[in-house]
C-alpha cells in the first residue's frame, strides 16, 4: 500500500480490510467473533443493569410495600387474589413482592459496586500514574504505602470502620474504598513502567508537554485496556463484598434492601420459604460470572501478550 | 535466607503497627463506645464515670501511646463484653477455625487437582469446557448463599446433616464442603491453565521422548512446576479465610470459630476485642505468607532468598 506512487491516488479495494475496518459499535461486536460466550456475558450484563436502572418503571410492585394477607407465597404463575401481576419468584414475610424487591436490590448493589469501584480506580489510577511516572523516592513511599495496606485484613478493617461509623449505605461504601483502590495503584505504575521510557514519552517530553499533558494525555489512552479489564473484575469483588457485609447486617440497611441483605433477610424463613434466599443468591452469581466472562474477555482482547494463538 | 526472613518479619511489624494504629485511631477519633456501651438515658456523671473508667477521658496520643506500648507486651486489655483478656478469647477460638478451614482446603485440593489435569489433558475440549465453566461458577457463587443452598438440601429436604452447631463430623461436612468451593475452583482453574503451558514446555517433551512414564512427567516435572502458581492462589484464599472471611459461613452454621467472634465484635462495639483480632490476623497472614515464599524455594530451585 505505502510503495503506490503519488499520482495514483485511487484506493486500491483489499477485501481484507474492508471486513477490519468497520467503524465503532460493530467494530466492537466484531471482536466478539472467537468468543460468543463472552458476548451472551455482556448482553445478559446490559439486561441486569438496565433492570436495576429502570426499576422503578418495570417493577411491578412497590418494593416496601407488603399485603399481609400475601405472605410468604411461594413462585407461582398465578394471579394474585387482589389482580395484577403474578408473583413470579414469590412473596416475603411481609407479603412483599420477592421480583420487584430484586429489582430494586440490584439498584442498590450496583450502585454501591460501581460507586467503590469508580472511586477507587480515579484514586488509585492517579496514584500509580504519579508513581511510575517520577519514580524515585515518590514511588519508593506510595508503594510502601500500598504493600502495608493491601497487608490489612481488609473484612476486619471493613467492618472496624462501619463498627465506629454504624451501619450504612454511605460508611459501607467508605469501608470498601478504604480497602479496595491498591490493585488499581499497583496496575497503573506497573503499566506506566512500561511506557516511561518509550520514544512516544520522550518525544512528548522533547517537544516541551507538560507533565499531567504526557501522563493524562499520551501514557493513560495508552494504557488504558488493562485498567478497564481491573475495572471490570474489581465490580465483581466488591458485589460480593457488599452483599457479604449486608448479609451479616452491616451494609444497606432496611427499609432498602440489597441482594446480600435480602438472603440475610430470608435465611430465617430457609426451611419454609426457599425462594427468598435463593433468587437473590443466583443473580449475585450471575452478575458475578458474567462480569468475569467478560472480563476475562477484555483481558485476552486487549492484551497482546496473554492472547492465545 | 535469614536476611529475607528479617526482612520479612520487619514488614510484618510495620503491617501490624500500620493497622493497629489506623484502627485505634478511627474508633476512637471518629467512634464514641462510651455513648454505644451505656443506655440512652444514662446520665453525664454515668458517662464521665465510664469514659474515666476505660481511660478513654487521657488524650487520645496519650492512650494511643499506652495501647501501643501494651501491644508489644501483647496485653490488649480486658474485653468490654466477656470481661476476659482479649487475646485469650481469640486465641481460643482459632483452633475451630483452623479445623473447618483444614478441612476444607483438603476438600477443595481432592476436588481441584483432578478437575485441572483433566481438562488440561484434553484442551479446548467439551469436558474441558464444563471443567473450566464449573471452577469459574464455582468462584462466583457468594459462599453464604452456597452454605444456604447446602442446608435446604441436605439438613432440611433429606436431613442428612446438621443444620448448625459444632462437635461431630455430621456438624462439619456441610461448613467444610461450602468453604472448600471458592478455593477449589481459584485451584482448579489456575491447575488447569497452566498445566496447559507445561504439558508442551521442552524440558516435558524431552522426559517423553526418554520413554519417562506420562505419569512420572505428570507428578514429578510438570506437577512440581505449577506448583508455585498454586501456592500463591491457594495462600491467599487462605489468608483471607483466616482473616474472618469465612465469617459469613460460620453465622450460617452456627460454627463458634473466629469469624463468629468476629461479627459478635462488631454487634457488641468491643473495640480491645477489635484490636486483637486485628493483631492476631495480621500476624498469621504474614506467617502464611512466609510459609508460602518458604515453599516456592523448595518447590522452584531458581528461587533463593
Amino acid at each position: 500500500m505505502s510503495e503506490t506512487s503519488l499520482q495514483d491516488l485511487k484506493p486500491i479495494p483489499s477485501p481484507g480490510r474492508q471486513i477490519y475496518k468497520p467503524k465503532g459499535i460493530i467494530r466492537f461486536f466484531a471482536r466478539f467473533k472467537y468468543n460468543k460466550i463472552a458476548l451472551v456475558a455482556l448482553i445478559i450484563l446490559f439486561v441486569i443493569f438496565a433492570i436495576s436502572i429502570f426499576a422503578p418503571y418495570l417493577a411491578p410492585y412497590d418494593p416496601a410495600k407488603g399485603v399481609l394477607t400475601e405472605r410468604l407465597r411461594p413462585p407461582t404463575l398465578e394471579r394474585p387474589a387482589g389482580g395484577g401481576f403474578p408473583h413470579i419468584f414469590g412473596t416475603d414475610q411481609q407479603g412483599r413482592d420477592v421480583l420487584s424487591r430484586i429489582m430494586y436490590g440490584g439498584r442498590v448493589s450496583l450502585t454501591v459496586a460501581f460507586t467503590v469501584v469508580g472511586i477507587c480506580f480515579i484514586f488509585g489510577t492517579v496514584l500509580g500514574l504519579i508513581s511510575g511516572y517520577f519514580g524515585g523516592w515518590v514511588d519508593m513511599i506510595l508503594m510502601r504505602v500500598v504493600d502495608v495496606v493491601s497487608s490489612f485484613p481488609g473484612l476486619l478493617v471493613a467492618l472496624a470502620f462501619v463498627m465506629v461509623l454504624g451501619p450504612s449505605e454511605r460508611n459501607l461504601i467508605i469501608a470498601l474504598t478504604v480497602n479496595g483502590w491498591m490493585i488499581h495503584a499497583r496496575m497503573a505504575r506497573s503499566q506506566v513502567l512500561t511506557l516511561r521510557e518509550s520514544a512516544m514519552v520522550e518525544s512528548a517530553r522533547a517537544i516541551g508537554l507538560s507533565v499531567p499533558g504526557i501522563v493524562f494525555g499520551h501514557i493513560l489512552p495508552n494504557i488504558i485496556s488493562p485498567l478497564i479489564t481491573v475495572f471490570v473484575l474489581d465490580l465483581g469483588h466488591q458485589i460480593a463484598a457488599e452483599a457479604n457485609m449486608s448479609f451479616l447486617g452491616f451494609g444497606i440497611q432496611p427499609p432498602k434492601s440489597s441482594w446480600g441483605l435480602m438472603i440475610g433477610e430470608g435465611r430465617q424463613y430457609i426451611a419454609s420459604a426457599w425462594w427468598l434466599v435463593t433468587f437473590p443468591g443466583i443473580m449475585i452469581g450471575l452478575t458475578l460470572l458474567c462480569l468475569n466472562l467478560f472480563g476475562n474477555w477484555v483481558r485476552e482482547e486487549f492484551d497482546p501478550l496473554s492472547r492465545k494463538q | 535466607m535469614l536476611k529475607y526472613v528479617i526482612q520479612r518479619l520487619l514488614f510484618t511489624v510495620v503491617v501490624i503497627f500500620g493497622v493497629s494504629i489506623l484502627v485505634f485511631v478511627i474508633t476512637h477519633l471518629i467512634g464514641d463506645p462510651v455513648k454505644a456501651m451505656l443506655p440512652l438515658q444514662a446520665t453525664d456523671a454515668q458517662r464521665a464515670q465510664l469514659a474515666h473508667q476505660l481511660g478513654l477521658d487521657k488524650p487520645i496520643w496519650q492512650q494511643l501511646t499506652e495501647f501501643l506500648g501494651n501491644m508489644i507486651r501483647l496485653d490488649f486489655g480486658v474485653s468490654w463484653w466477656q470481661q476476659v483478656s482479649c487475646l485469650s478469647i481469640v486465641l481460643s477460638k482459632i483452633p475451630t477455625t483452623l479445623v473447618l478451614v483444614g478441612v476444607s482446603f483438603i476438600i477443595a485440593i481432592i476436588i481441584a487437582f483432578p478437575m485441572g489435569i483433566i481438562a488440561a489433558y484434553k484442551p479446548d475440549s467439551l469436558l474441558d469446557r464444563i471443567l473450566t465453566t464449573a471452577s469459574l461458577i464455582g468462584i462466583c457463587l457468594p459462599s453464604f448463599w452456597v452454605a444456604l443452598m447446602l442446608v435446604l438440601f441436605f439438613a432440611v429436604k433429606l436431613g442428612w446433616f446438621y443444620t448448625s452447631g459444632y462437635g461431630t463430623i455430621r456438624h462439619l461436612v456441610l461448613p467444610a464442603v461450602t468453604l472448600a468451593v471458592v478455593p477449589a475452583g481459584h485451584i482448579a482453574q489456575i491447575v488447569r491453565f497452566s498445566m496447559a503451558e507445561q504439558l508442551n514446555a521442552q524440558y516435558a517433551v524431552t522426559a517423553r521422548a526418554k520413554g519417562v512414564k506420562e505419569s512420572v512427567v505428570l507428578v514429578k516435572h510438570v506437577l512440581k512446576n505449577i506448583m508455585t502458581a498454586v501456592l500463591t492462589i491457594g495462600g491467599m484464599d487462605l489468608a483471607m479465610y483466616l482473616a474472618g472471611e469465612a465469617a459469613a459461613v460460620e453465622v450460617v452454621f452456627g460454627w463458634p470459630g473466629f469469624g463468629s467472634l468476629v461479627v459478635d465484635t462488631i454487634s457488641r462495639q468491643d473495640f480491645p476485642l477489635l484490636q486483637a483480632e486485628i493483631f492476631v490476623v495480621a500476624v498469621i497472614i504474614c506467617l502464611i505468607n512466609l510459609i508460602v515464599d518458604m515453599l516456592y524455594a523448595y518447590f522452584d530451585p531458581r528461587i533463593t532468598y
